[in-house]
């Protein structure tokens, strides 16, 4: 919304100062975005007057001009346009002043050889108009010498504020004045609307065409013709007024509509009644209608939109736009004024799904106010009258403006309830009668009407806000919030202390976080085991944000490709953030997702003196895997890990960690080669994923107390096995089988050696096994030692088939 | 007597010419040893005479001594040479570089960081953090938040919507994080202080927007919380978050729907050139809005709103974690290009408290 400062004069008496003015319509939240003077780059522009125009000795076309610009001596000045002649008076800009078309200072130039020690411009250089076929011409009398923004009638600062959607009252100047005048600016003028009679009964007659379910489309509906108007240019006060505020003087008819519209918050449509057959009326539209709208455009209306029709079809959409045939123009003698209400939401609707943004839609969505109805009508007409003379017809009305009192009970303590700020009942209820509101009643309780023009006022708390805005939220003393305990319990679930653990721990194993897009390409989500049409958005920013992400890796994956083209061929990224199997709550999960690229293993990428880091591989997605496990609190050792994954994995280089085949925690992994080409990605990637609310929640025992530490003070005994079996015999068979031989003895087997070659054979492997065997209550002797060996032995051999390697 | 002496002598310089520690051990086998040159001289004491016996016995057994320590001394001055030239012979290039290790190398993203950041601070006020799904109901994220249908503020929020199910209604991404108010209030009771990081989405893309985002919401229900303490939530809040002694704060009255009265806050602040420092200067930024809930809101999760009242607020985490740390482009945030994350990013073990220091 934009006024200039001049403008909110005519309706807000006031010595206050422009900065005055701002700081306050910002402080009652009406927040000020600019503050621009359009006059302020005219300040330097003088009046000159032409008092000789010689032909230019070099040129034809050009003229050799001295100006008297009240400098003293006269200026000389090349000039070009057709107008220069002696005698003009126009407007000189000297050398170093900035041309606002150009936004250059201009310099001393030499034109054909002739010097020109300035410049008469035209109105397009200063910004005033297209016009640029001539210079300026003021009228003879025009005072030489005076700054020309003087001249204009000073300088009218524009002042352009955030409107909420809370305050359509606002959209109009006197609205803004109303509230500038609580605040304490300044007296709102008043400004009682004048009847004006008719001379002879409307000529066009005026219906309502609803049925009950649909008549709040379009309640009240006002109108009169004003015959035998001269629709010309408006005059130059409000074309300047308009053009402050960024809109185009059209016509003094289309102007007024325009003027009210900002000035009151008043919408009005204005038709040449010549072009109007039979009943103008509002209803529905119907399928298969439409018009040509002022836009240009043509539309095709539907049983949703409230259409303004004559007997010979739609003439336009009611409360967003006219339409082109049934306008105004230059030719018009006889002008039919509208004045109606439309209902908020279905305009907003219509104007959302026909795309037209208008001033009127804009207003008539937020709520214009319903009182207003005849009295814009009023206003228009006098204007009209004013401007373009004519004749006004009686003013007719079908149905009736939508008035309902909001009547509020107001206890005044609700003020301190809710700002805490303590006032006295006189200044809370001035307050609001200086906005508008009537209040009544004595001591706390009080009854409050709502004044017709704030449709955002309904209860209680809105009073209170009414009440603090104008008389200052700076009054509110900070008062501290009460502790409700003396020390600080635990905050976080369990979700949350895991979310934050897993991104440590992987900060801690040597990858960067990532934040990737919550939704990927649709090819990208089918890949890793989503892409649901329930998933999908159905107005995707870009076609590459399609699709709500089943998985991390797609988006790291991504993100490694976008590093890998910067160069950085050796990328390990991490991410913790939400995974979609569905579209209910329970269906989003918290992903820990890890993907190293090239050779960033945990020790360090690329090469080295002491040492170069192979390329990554599954085992090092398998050890970011369990290291988060671990630090999440879940004993690894519960965990299985089963052979394989889902198939954006590499079939044998990848596993799936689970408790049992249904309570699957994660997976890791080389990713599918096929997956990395999809992706226009190279490997090698490798990837562990795991789902942090499938980890079970530790019991709570109770108590922090750790079990007693039950160590032997015995020595343990190390004994090393090599087997030999099948190359498909996992280890963690070998290994299981081990600890199993001899319980409680045996208390760790690690593997050591994995070996495959001539010496075991094709098709065979040689794992060697460490058995840590711990003695509780006896050293053992070498008797015991060789029993249990031999039942490790034979405890692996009959779980895998192994042979003791000879 | 001159024999003992000769002998001494002998031995001594025999001593002094060994050149390491094994023919120093040699020399003294054959000196001192069993059958060494002064243990024989020692076996010739049994056949002398009592008186003879004592004085050559005292000699022998003083050369010997003297032989001993010499033994001894020379050894000691061969281990300290055996000892330098192995430490010379041992000698590394010390400046050949180290790998840095996993700890150098991992970083937390900014917004991770800040959000523990927030998290540390409200928790010290008695602030639990709640969440919920990013994909929402209309319901959740606009009409229990007392947004009326078809009200341009909702046309304002740019929403991300999915296709309609088989009974019409659209699901979609939630564009705050103000629908967990309402899932707070309907599962737990009064007193409630919660805050609510995550993700909101926008459909809405240019310098300073991406289509997905970070927000922190706030929310206190009880039967007095007010404006009053409002304020000094968000001016203690803005105090240890920016780690500076005092802020200036301004409230400007604003709409929400979902909030009455409602607020944005401008925080002082002193740009030069590209930084902004807050707690300093004469110039505002804007940089949450906040209000009292809405009696509506309240009233839509099952409270009397004439019983109970609170407040709400919310922010950009991105947007104050640019303000604090200098990131000068939101869209960088989610580009995951590492020579940002490396630079902009926290190492692990950058746990922000309030004990320690938010940023130590």
């Amino acid at each position: 919304m934009k006024f200039t400062l001049s403008w909110l004069k005519d309706h807000l008496d006031t010595e206050a100062s422009l900065d005055d003015v701002v700081e306050a319509l910002t402080m009652i939240g009406l927040e000020v975005e600019a503050v621009t003077d359009p006059g302020a780059a005219l300040k330097a522009f003088r009046i000159a007057k032409v008092l000789t125009a010689d032909k230019h000795p070099n040129a034809d076309k050009l003229r050799l001009l001295s100006v008297d610009a009240g400098l003293g001596e006269p200026v000389q000045v090349v000039c070009g346009a057709p107008n220069a002649r002696a005698g003009l008076v126009g407007v000189f800009a000297s050398p170093g002043t900035v041309i606002p078309s150009s936004g250059e200072a201009l310099a001393v130039g030499t034109i054909r050889g002739v010097e020109s020690r300035g410049m008469m411009c035209s109105e397009r250089e200063l910004l005033l108009s297209d016009e640029h076929t001539g210079i300026i011409e003021l009228p003879e009398d025009a005072p030489v010498g005076v700054s020309f923004a003087d001249y204009r009638g000073g300088s009218d600062p524009v002042i352009e504020i955030a409107i909420t959607p809370n305050r359509p009252d606002c959209l109009g100047v006197r609205g803004i004045a109303r509230d500038l005048a609580a605040r304490g600016l300044g007296r709102l003028k008043p400004d009682p609307v004048e009847m004006i009679p008719g001379s002879f009964p409307n000529p066009i007659p005026v219906e309502l065409r609803f049925t009950e379910e649909t008549a709040s489309a379009c309640p009240v509906f006002a109108a009169r013709v004003v015959k035998g108007v001269r629709n010309g240019p408006s005059p130059q006060w409000m074309q300047d007024r308009l053009k402050a505020i960024g809109l185009r003087p059209i016509s003094a008819l289309v102007d007024i509509t325009n003027y009210v519209s900002y000035d009151r918050g008043r919408p009005l449509h204005v038709y040449d009644a010549a072009k109007i057959t039979g009943t103008l009326h509002a209803r529905l539209g119907r399928e298969g209608e439409s018009f040509v709208a002022l836009d240009g455009r043509t539309y095709a209306v539907d049983a949703e939109a409230c259409v303004i029709a004559d007997d010979a079809g739609v003439l336009g959409f009611g409360g967003i736009m006219g339409g082109e045939a049934s306008g105004s123009t230059e030719a018009t003698t006889d002008v039919l004024i509208e004045s109606a209400w439309f209902d908020p939401n279905r305009t907003a609707r219509t104007g959302r799904r026909f795309g037209i943004n208008s001033d009127a839609r804009y207003r008539f969505e937020r709520g214009v106010d319903p009182a207003f109805v005849l009295a814009g009508l009023e206003l228009a007409t006098r204007m009209v009258m004013d401007l373009c003379g004519g004749e006004p017809s009686e003013a007719i009305m079908a149905g009736q403006p939508p008035i309902s009192v909001k009547v509020i009970d107001f206890p005044l303590s609700e003020v301190k309830r809710l700002s805490g700020l303590d006032l006295p009942a006189t200044e809370i209820t001035a307050t609001l009668e200086a906005l508008g509101f009537e209040v009544s009643g004595f001591g706390d309780a009080r009854t409050v009407t709502v004044p017709s023009w704030r449709p955002d006022v309904e209860g209680k708390a809105d009073l209170v806000e009414e009440v603090v805005r104008i008389v200052g939220l700076d009054r509110v003393k900070t008062t501290p919030l009460p502790r409700l305990q003396s020390v600080g319990a635990k905050v976080l679930t369990p979700i949350q202390i895991r979310t934050r653990r897993a991104k440590r721990t992987l900060a801690a194993r040597g990858l960067v976080e990532a934040v990737t897009w919550s939704f990927v390409k649709k090819t990208e989500a089918e890949l890793f085991g989503g892409g649901a049409p329930a998933l999908a958005l159905a107005n995707p920013i870009s076609a590459d944000m399609s699709d709500m992400r089943p998985s991390l890796i797609p988006g790291l994956a991504a993100a490694v490709r976008r590093n890998v083209a910067r160069g950085f061929d050796d990328v390990a990224l991490f991410e913790v953030g939400q995974v979609f199997a569905g579209t209910r709550p329970e269906d989003q999960f918290t992903a820990a997702t890890a993907v190293r690229r090239g050779t960033s293993g945990l020790v360090g990428a690329g090469r080295h003196w002491a040492g170069t880091a192979e390329a990554v591989g599954v085992y090092d997605a398998k050890a970011d895997a369990l290291a988060l496990l671990d630090q999440l609190g879940f004993d690894v050792a519960r965990a299985q890990v089963a052979r394989g994954a889902p198939s954006w994995f590499h079939p044998g280089r990848s596993g799936t960690i689970q408790l049992g085949p249904q309570t699957v925690l994660g997976w890791f992994g080389e990713l599918h080669p096929a997956v990395l080409d999809s992706l226009d990605v190279a490997g090698p990637i490798v990837a562990a994923e795991i789902l942090l609310e499938r980890i079970p929640l530790p019991k709570d025992k109770g108590s922090r107390t750790k079990p007693p530490l039950a160590a032997s003070d015995l020595m343990p005994v190390v004994r090393d096995f090599a087997f030999v079996v099948d190359d498909g015999v996992e280890a963690a068979r070998i290994v299981k089988a081990a600890l199993g031989a001899a319980k409680p003895l045996v208390t760790d087997v690690s593997v050591f050696d994995v070996y495959r070659g001539e010496h075991v054979g094709a098709g065979r492997k040689s794992v060697a096994i460490a058995v840590t065997l711990t003695p509780t209550d006896r050293t053992l002797t070498e008797d015991d030692i060789e029993a249990v060996s031999k039942s490790v032995v034979a405890a692996v051999a009959k779980a895998t088939g192994a042979t003791l390697r000879g | 007597m001159s024999d003992l002496t000769s002998l001494e002598t002998e031995i001594l310089s025999a001593v002094d010419a060994a050149a390491d520690e094994a023919s120093l051990e040699a020399v003294r086998v054959a000196a001192l040893g069993k059958k060494g040159s002064v243990s024989d001289l020692l076996k010739t004491l049994g056949a002398m005479s009592p008186d003879e016996r004592r004085t050559r016995g005292a000699a022998i057994n003083e050369t010997k001594d003297r032989v001993a320590a010499a033994i001894q001394a020379r050894r000691d001055v061969l281990k300290r040479a055996a000892l330098e030239a192995r430490l010379a012979r041992e000698t590394l290039d010390v400046t050949l570089p180290v790998r840095p290790g996993p700890l150098a190398e991992g970083r937390i993203h900014p917004i991770s960081q800040v959000i523990d950041e927030i998290t540390a601070i409200f928790a010290d006020m008695g602030f639990a953090v709640a969440e919920g799904p990013d994909i929402e109901t209309d319901h959740y994220n606009f009409t229990a938040l007392n947004f009326p249908a078809d009200h341009p503020a909702r046309e304002m929020h740019d929403t991300f919507f999915f296709n309609p199910g088989e009974d019409g209604s659209r699901l979609l991404l939630r564009t705050h994080t103000s629908p967990v108010q309402i899932r707070t209030m309907e599962s737990q009771r009064p007193p409630i202080r919660v805050i609510i990081p995550g993700r909101t989405y926008r459909c809405d893309s240019d310098a300073t927007h991406t289509p997905m985002f970070h927000q922190v919401e706030g929310l206190v229900i009880d039967r007095h919380s007010h404006f009053g303490h409002l304020k000094w939530v968000l001016e203690e809040f803005l105090k240890a978050f920016f780690e500076v002694e005092s802020v200036k704060t301004r409230f400007r009255p604003s709409f929400f729907p979902f909030t009455e009265p409602s607020m944005e806050v401008d925080v002082g602040c002193r740009r030069s050139g590209s930084e902004i420092r807050i707690g300093e200067g004469d110039d505002w930024l804007e940089i949450l809005g906040c209000g009292m809930v809405h009696p509506n809101v309240i009233r839509n999760c099952g409270l009397d709103p004439d019983e109970y009242q609170g407040f709400a607020w919310g922010m950009g985490i991105d947007r104050i974690a640019m303000l604090k740390y200098g990131m000068p482009d939101l869209r960088a945030f989610f580009d995951a290009d590492v020579r940002w994350l490396k630079h902009y990013g926290f190492r692990p073990l950058d746990l922000p408290s309030l004990f320690g220091g938010l940023t130590g």
